[in-house]
């Protein structure tokens, strides 16, 4: 092992590899900063270019796209509110609020540091605990992932500002309109009116464009008769030494969040999206002070890219020790072992352990590529949101557009990116906001293929308690469930009271 | 500022070339055969990038290219399970510039089952079909049934109450345990998946007891799993100790068979053309021999071939459907 670790050490700094790998990771951040371009396509679209390759050069380059589209993702997320993929769903939260006050490099400098930190954490434990705990991501099972996903739905109580009612309203939508389209059990169609391409169902990113960001180009055109530019942005100087000294005090809030990534990570089948969402709600769970969550701090931002770039390690996990990809872009990477004559399991550590510790290692590497990259890229991507309204928001329209086309090329698509454009717009006004509904929209397959499963597990068993109720992991899960819903009860009763003695 | 004026117009570039692909298919023109092709050609696969469709069309891409002289784009209509796309697909404009990969038995299986598919199947007119895979039953290696037979005795012994894992609802894996319930007279319960790669570690986890998987996932974990039948005619290649069914005294053959085809009303000189390329490529022995190796069986279908194939398939998974009342919901 060590003599491969040597080896490896030798490889990754191989002048041409590295270059390859450098590349690979500055076309990821491009791919993942637009919306609908995914780690996936990028990832497909290069395989071919890997059959003539070396297995090292294109397995490091591979890695460096994979750990790059992650980190671009956030970018989009924080100027203009739109998530460039599901994974930084929730970097919007307090991203976008940091540039509304002008503080766009503060954001994307904690992206970029977070990221690094939680995709160097993700790599290390990929690298020394793999075969452990891909033996216990295999402990879950169908019952698990129902109680997971209703373990996720308790983040609606987080994500519902101002009113827990509109909250609740709004995860049952997203619940509701993850079930258009083909059941996942038993074949029949469900709410597609007619319409061939509604058997698709709704893709995920589609509905995020939808709702994150035509609400706030709308918002932009509103404004734009009393000001040129929706904020500005001017370069400070020390702004990144100061973040970056800000950040390495909270370093359980980096750790606590990286772990929540590469933990979801490693259970195959839920990726990044949950990974992230999942540390912001640790991350106000566990804060002093909650409400200035989504006001704009930046440890909504370091929980969110510290977990979605742990993911990346976390979901290579169940692939190399077990050849189960722990999310999409990770099965590509499996097509791309099978093409260099490489088969997952346990000879990838012996047989062929020079090729994959140099991966391993590549990817510690690559992550702090990608945060050298967005630690001096900050500020001059920073500079975007300075475009003048009339130059922005006709830009961003146009590049939502294309994306929402081309994640699966469907027209429908687009028409269904401008309606939930205007259904956000509706739903802003009056109250709503869109995380419950997009968190309900994610997590409802995991929650609906989990209980039908079980179910039928349930009946070949004779016993639907014992599938439910009796797992560990599923107790543990549940436990988890009942504190997440009983601790705000609580608290606001004890507070209650609390006021009324002062009182 | 300058840097962004300068940075924005090849972002936007770069996006038209990514998504060109998809983009591209509608004004063809009408020209002769003769000169066919003399623009790019759009090959479409009906499910996500990198999966086994995805794999074989980029295996095929350069082949494709050097024979036919244009560029081959490959875009992705994922969704219903390939039915979107295949419903695309029939709706095209019959030029020769739009190719879509499909599968059996699910072009066949979906207009059965649903009304609105978008498509039907003589619809689907095939060029060639180059590979398939074969559906096989498989058990953890430390499941106490080695053979068939422990394993159809067990499912006798307490109908119902075995657990048989696979991906999909109305696909191979699923036909294959219908077959298997009413060769041998047992009762199963079949879960459905998303997916080979959920179904796997749910077998491999012991949530299910067994799994119906296409042979180029059992070929994947040599060590991990057993292979109790394989519903080939004779013993699949990358397998060669896995018996078939068929030797343990149960007729049944299912395969997921893969590939091309084009809009229907096509010039049979255009079909002719294409078929050419794509089975220079089914005869390639090297391209072959990757096959096997990843667990795909190499096939060499011409147009002609695929119909008569197609519709004989038709014809035996319409009678199993209508006998196990599966129609039409």
């Amino acid at each position: 092992m060590t003599e491969n670790m040597l080896v490896a050490i030798g490889n990754v700094f191989d002048p041409a590899s590295f270059l390859l790998m450098t590349l690979g990771v500055a076309g990821g951040i491009i791919v993942g900063a637009l919306p609908g371009l995914t780690a996936t396509m990028a990832l497909a679209l290069l395989v071919p270019f890997t059959f003539s390759m070396n297995a090292y050069a294109s397995l490091m380059m591979l890695g460096g796209v994979y750990v790059g589209a992650m980190y671009g993702g956030c970018i989009a997320a924080i100027l203009v509110n739109t998530p460039g993929t599901p994974a930084s769903i929730a970097t919007t939260f307090d991203g976008y609020p940091l540039t509304k006050k002008g503080k766009a490099e503060h954001a994307l400098v904690t992206a970029a540091f977070s990221s690094g930190i939680g995709g160097v954490i993700g790599a290390l434990i990929l690298l020394f605990l793999s075969p452990p705990l891909a033996e216990a991501a295999l402990k879950f099972g169908p019952p698990e992932y129902f109680w997971l996903s209703v373990f996720g739905l308790t983040i609606i109580a987080t994500l519902s500002t101002g009113s827990m009612l509109k909250g609740l309203i709004g995860g049952a939508f997203g619940l509701l309109l993850s079930t258009v389209g083909i059941s996942p059990i038993g074949g029949d169609m469900r709410f597609t009116f007619g319409f061939y391409q509604f058997q698709a169902g709704l893709e995920l990113i589609v509905v995020l464009i939808g709702f994150f960001c035509i609400p706030e180009v709308l918002a932009m055109i509103e404004k734009k008769l009393g000001e040129q530019t929706i904020t500005s942005y001017k370069p400070q100087k020390g702004v990144a030494k100061q973040v970056i000294l800000e950040l390495i005090k909270k370093p359980v809030l980096l750790i606590r969040s990286s772990l929540i990534g590469a933990f979801v990570g490693i259970v195959p089948g839920a990726g990044g999206n949950i990974a992230s969402l999942m540390a912001y709600n640790e991350a106000v769970r566990f804060s002093k002070d909650k409400s200035k969550f989504g006001t704009g701090i930046i440890d909504g931002v370091a929980a969110s890219e510290a977990s979605n770039n742990a993911e990346v390690g976390g979901s290579l996990v169940p692939l190399l020790t077990l050849g189960i990809p722990g999310a999409a872009p990770a099965a590509v990477m499996l097509g791309a072992l099978m093409i260099q004559g490489m088969r997952p399991g346990p000879e990838l550590y012996t047989t062929y352990g020079d090729i994959t510790y140099t991966f391993l290692f590549s990817f510690v590497l690559a992550n702090i590529i990608m945060l050298v990259l967005g630690f001096y890229g900050s500020r001059h991507v920073a500079r975007v949101i300075n475009l003048p309204v009339s130059m922005l928001a006709p830009i961003v329209v146009f590049l939502t557009i294309i994306g929402s086309y081309a994640i699966r090329n469907n027209m429908l698509d687009v028409g269904m990116m401008v309606f939930f454009g205007l259904i956000g717009y509706i739903t802003k006004k009056t109250g709503f906001t869109p995380g419950p509904i997009v968190l309900g929209l994610i997590l409802g397959p995991i929650a609906e293929n989990g209980l039908v499963q079980s179910m039928l597990m349930g009946q070949a068993a004779g016993s639907m308690f014992q599938v439910f109720f009796t797992r560990p992991i599923s107790v543990v899960l549940i436990i988890l469930c009942v504190i997440s819903v009983a601790l705000p009860v609580i608290s606001s009763i004890r507070n209650r009271k609390g006021g009324a003695s002062i009182a | 500022m300058k840097k962004i004026r300068f940075i924005a117009p090849i972002v936007i570039l770069m996006i038209f070339a990514l998504t060109a692909g998809g983009c591209g298919s509608s004004g063809g023109d009408n020209k002769t055969a003769e000169k066919y092709p003399t623009k790019p050609i759009n090959y479409v696969i009906a499910f996500n990038a990198g999966g086994q469709s995805d794999i074989e069309a980029r295996r095929q891409q350069p082949v494709l290219e050097k024979t036919l002289g244009q560029p081959i784009t490959i875009s992705y209509k994922p969704g219903g399970g390939g039915a979107v796309a295949w419903a695309e697909l029939v709706n095209q404009k019959p030029d020769g510039y739009y190719m879509a990969g499909f599968n059996i038995p699910h072009i066949i299986l979906q207009p059965l089952e649903r009304k609105d598919s978008g498509y039907k199947t003589d619809q689907i007119n095939p060029v060639a079909i180059f590979q398939k895979t074969i559906v096989g039953l498989a058990v953890p290696k430390n499941s106490p049934y080695n053979t068939l037979e422990d394993f159809i005795n067990a499912a006798k012994a307490k109908p119902g109450s075995i657990t048989i894992g696979g991906s999909g609802t109305n696909t191979g894996p699923h036909l294959y345990t219908l077959l298997l319930e009413k060769e041998a007279g047992i009762k199963l319960q079949y879960v459905p998946f998303t997916g080979a790669a959920p179904a796997t570690q749910a077998l491999l986890g012991g949530h299910t007891v067994a799994m119906a998987g296409n042979s180029d996932d059992l070929v994947k974990y040599p060590d991990k799993i057993k292979v109790l039948g394989m519903a080939s005619p004779e013993r699949f290649k990358a397998l060669p100790d896995a018996p078939t069914m068929k030797e343990q005294g149960y007729d049944i053959q299912v395969s997921v068979d893969r590939g091309v085809a084009v809009p229907p009303g096509t010039d049979p000189a255009i079909v002719k053309q294409l078929e050419e390329a794509f089975m220079k490529i089914a005869n390639d022995e090297t391209i072959k021999a990757q096959m096997l190796k990843e667990g795909f069986e190499p096939v060499a279908m011409n147009a002609e071939q695929s119909r008569k194939y197609i519709e004989e398939r038709t014809k035996v998974f319409t009678e199993i459907f209508n006998s196990l009342g599966q129609t039409q919901k």
